[in-house]
């Protein structure tokens, strides 16, 4: 197997300074917030990888930069061997891009309300100079709807079929990896499990490769082979899934999977984790757990941990072991 | 068991519309304890909220409570005028909503709020609302409550801010709090402080709690009873333990087996074929029919039995109590 998705160094900073004139006036600074920094990772061909982490952990913005909806301020995103930013062929850039596609959190948000499904389905291809004749009717199948539906507009469709119809976009252009940016969030329990059925059994016959952004435990576990987990903008740990659940080494996957309630838990009492999570803007020093973290030592408030091997993990974590 | 300090009885909640009356909530019925707290769970749409709304008298116009009995502490209140009400609201009933940046209002102080609130429903002097004030913040956790007296709502990160909401239900000493999603908005790792903020109050006041929520796990931890809300009917009512486990009704069968859990690895999900259906075209009989695995007959044309408070499981003709 090879990798599909290889993303290095990856960073990304917004300017969240205040206009100019609010500036002088005030004397502040420019502000900047590091959404992602320094993040690596890589995605096997025909794998599921999934990113997990709380808000502001930087996840959908590493979603973003790899489907080219937002540009890094460093670092390579590399498709198939193509640097996505930085290949001068521009052909090149334009076939990779049809391969990556993306589906996204809220349903009710991502369809045009004024398309037919026909029209929105078939957008990944007409949009590029292709004929669709067929194509929405034959993807709406595939996803579990009729093709009658082609026709209908997206107020028709309930929930689970309007992010069945996205997934059904994301297809159209037969793209080899699909971008998942939290798919089942805004889904009843039951709907969920007809979504994730779904791109399972999608990404068997078609072959797919998934980046799973989620903040649920429990989805990431049942859909990823792989799994990085994030806090405040940077990767604090990577393994397969199964060792990352068995032996999770980051004292913060360790809270995070203490904290995520438990269906057979009765009456369970954890002690509940220590804190919030920092203001990204000013981020701690050193390791960016340390203030709320039960291990750390001085070396964490001053020395930023690289990621380090640790049997199947990847940790970046000066305690862990 | 002990004397119940919320008892809702055949609740019937009706929304006349052009085209039809529709039920929301039909003939629910159940009780919760002083120091209980009650989960409701349900897909959106189920009624859970409407439920809440209809006990704390939030109905909006023109949904409207048609039949059936609320009663807090011995005291019937849903026949009540909207002044008399309001003396039961937030004095006898706290509420904690889903978003804590909508529940509070940005252009007060928090301290105002709350001095506000004891102020309108205790009989104490300003000084002492004030105090009780900061001891509210105090008891919820907020790091020198006194200092923070005079911040805004936006000064607050979102647990936080729930943590002022709740200390705004509490503040009147409240025998019932009815939290609606109070952990939906948050991260996991603050939602698990705030169950446990619930939890610890709800032990230490001997306040009855209703919880609801669409998350099975925070049931599973937080809750002593669960009910299973179906289109607008209650399909289940159990201890958690046993709803959880030992399923009767399918509905919460088919709801158990198709969230995900560790223990199944990668197994293909069990799922409940199609959709809750929408209030303005529920089926004839039982309303779950069209989705349930073990259909029968009379599940087309009968309903199936009606929960009372007390007595029965699972609102299904054929409830059984042992699960493969």
């Amino acid at each position: 197997m090879s990798a599909l998705v290889a993303v290095k160094n990856l960073t990304r900073i917004f300017d969240v300074s205040k206009p100019w004139l609010n500036r002088l006036l005030e004397g502040k600074p420019k502000a900047f917030l590091h959404a992602v920094s320094d993040v690596s990772f890589e995605i096997e061909e025909r794998s599921v990888y999934a990113l997990v982490g709380e808000s502001g952990s930087g996840k959908s913005t590493i979603g973003k930069m790899v489907v080219r909806l937002l540009a890094p301020s460093d670092g390579v995103i590399e498709i198939e061997g193509v640097d996505l930013f930085r290949e001068p062929d521009h052909d090149r850039v334009e076939k990779i891009r049809t391969d990556i596609q993306m589906v996204f959190q809220d349903p009710y948000a991502s369809l045009n309300p004024r398309w037919r499904v026909r029209d929105i389905i078939a957008e990944p291809v007409t949009a590029r100079g292709g004929k669709a004749d067929g194509l929405a009717e034959r993807l709406l199948e595939q996803v579990g709807l009729a093709a009658s539906d082609a026709s209908k507009y997206p107020h028709e469709f309930s929930g689970g079929q309007r992010q069945r119809i996205c997934v059904a976009r994301a297809l159209a252009s037969e793209p080899k990896l699909i971008v998942c940016d939290e798919p089942t969030s805004a889904l009843d329990v039951s709907v969920q499990a007809q979504v994730l059925n779904l791109m399972s059994d999608l990404k068997e016959e078609f072959g797919l490769t998934y980046l799973f952004i989620s903040h649920d435990l429990t989805v990431v576990e049942h859909m990823a082979d792989r799994i990085g987990v994030l806090y405040l903008g940077r990767l604090v740990e990577e393994a397969p899934r199964d060792a990352l659940f068995e032996s999770p080494k980051h004292p913060y996957t360790q809270m995070l999977f203490a904290a995520a309630p438990k269906l057979d838990g009765f009456g369970r009492e954890v002690a509940p984790p220590k804190g919030e999570i920092p203001d990204p803007i000013n981020p701690p020093t050193g390791c960016a757990y340390h203030p709320r973290c039960p291990f750390a030592i001085d070396r964490c408030t001053q020395e930023r941990p690289e990621m380090r091997q640790l049997g199947q993990n990847r940790v970046a974590c000066h305690v862990a072991e | 068991m002990a004397k119940s300090v919320l008892s809702v009885r055949d609740l019937v909640v009706e929304i006349p519309t052009r085209h039809a009356v529709l039920r929301p909530v039909d003939k629910v019925s159940f009780d919760i304890a002083a120091g209980e707290i009650l989960g409701v769970v349900g897909e959106s749409g189920a009624g859970k909220s409407m439920t809440g709304n209809a006990v704390i008298g939030l109905l909006d116009r023109p949904a409207h409570i048609a039949s059936g009995e609320i009663w807090l502490n011995g005291q019937r209140v849903d026949n009540l005028r909207r002044d008399q009400i309001r003396s039961v609201r937030g004095k006898e009933i706290g509420m904690v909503f889903q978003d804590p940046l909508t529940s509070l209002n940005p252009l007060l102080p928090i301290g105002e709020q709350l001095t506000e609130t004891i102020l309108e429903h205790l009989p104490v002097s300003k000084q002492e609302a004030e105090d009780r004030a900061v001891a509210a913040l105090e008891e919820v956790g907020i790091p020198a409550a006194a200092a923070r007296i005079n911040s805004y709502p936006h000064e607050f990160s979102g647990g936080m801010r729930q943590r002022v909401v709740i200390a705004l239900a509490l503040c009147a000493e409240p025998s019932l709090v009815i939290a609606d999603e109070p952990t939906t908005a948050l991260d996991v790792s603050v939602q698990a402080q705030i169950i446990a903020l619930l939890k610890q109050l709800c032990r230490e006041r001997g306040t009855a709690v209703m919880l609801v929520t669409h998350d099975m796990g925070v049931i599973a931890e937080a809750v002593d009873r669960v009910a299973v809300m179906y289109a607008g009917r209650l399909a289940e009512l159990g201890p958690v333990r046993e709803v959880l486990t030992r399923p009767a009704h399918p509905y919460t069968r088919g709801l158990m087996a198709s969230t995900p859990l560790a223990s199944k690895g990668h197994t293909r999900l069990n799922q409940i074929p199609g959709a809750m259906p929408p209030l303005a075209r529920l089926p004839k009989g039982c309303a779950f029919h069209p989705r349930c695995p073990e259909v029968q007959d009379k599940c087309l044309s009968d309903p199936g039995p009606t929960l009372s408070g007390c007595g029965g499981r699972a609102a299904c003709w054929f409830a059984t109590e042992e699960v493969a």
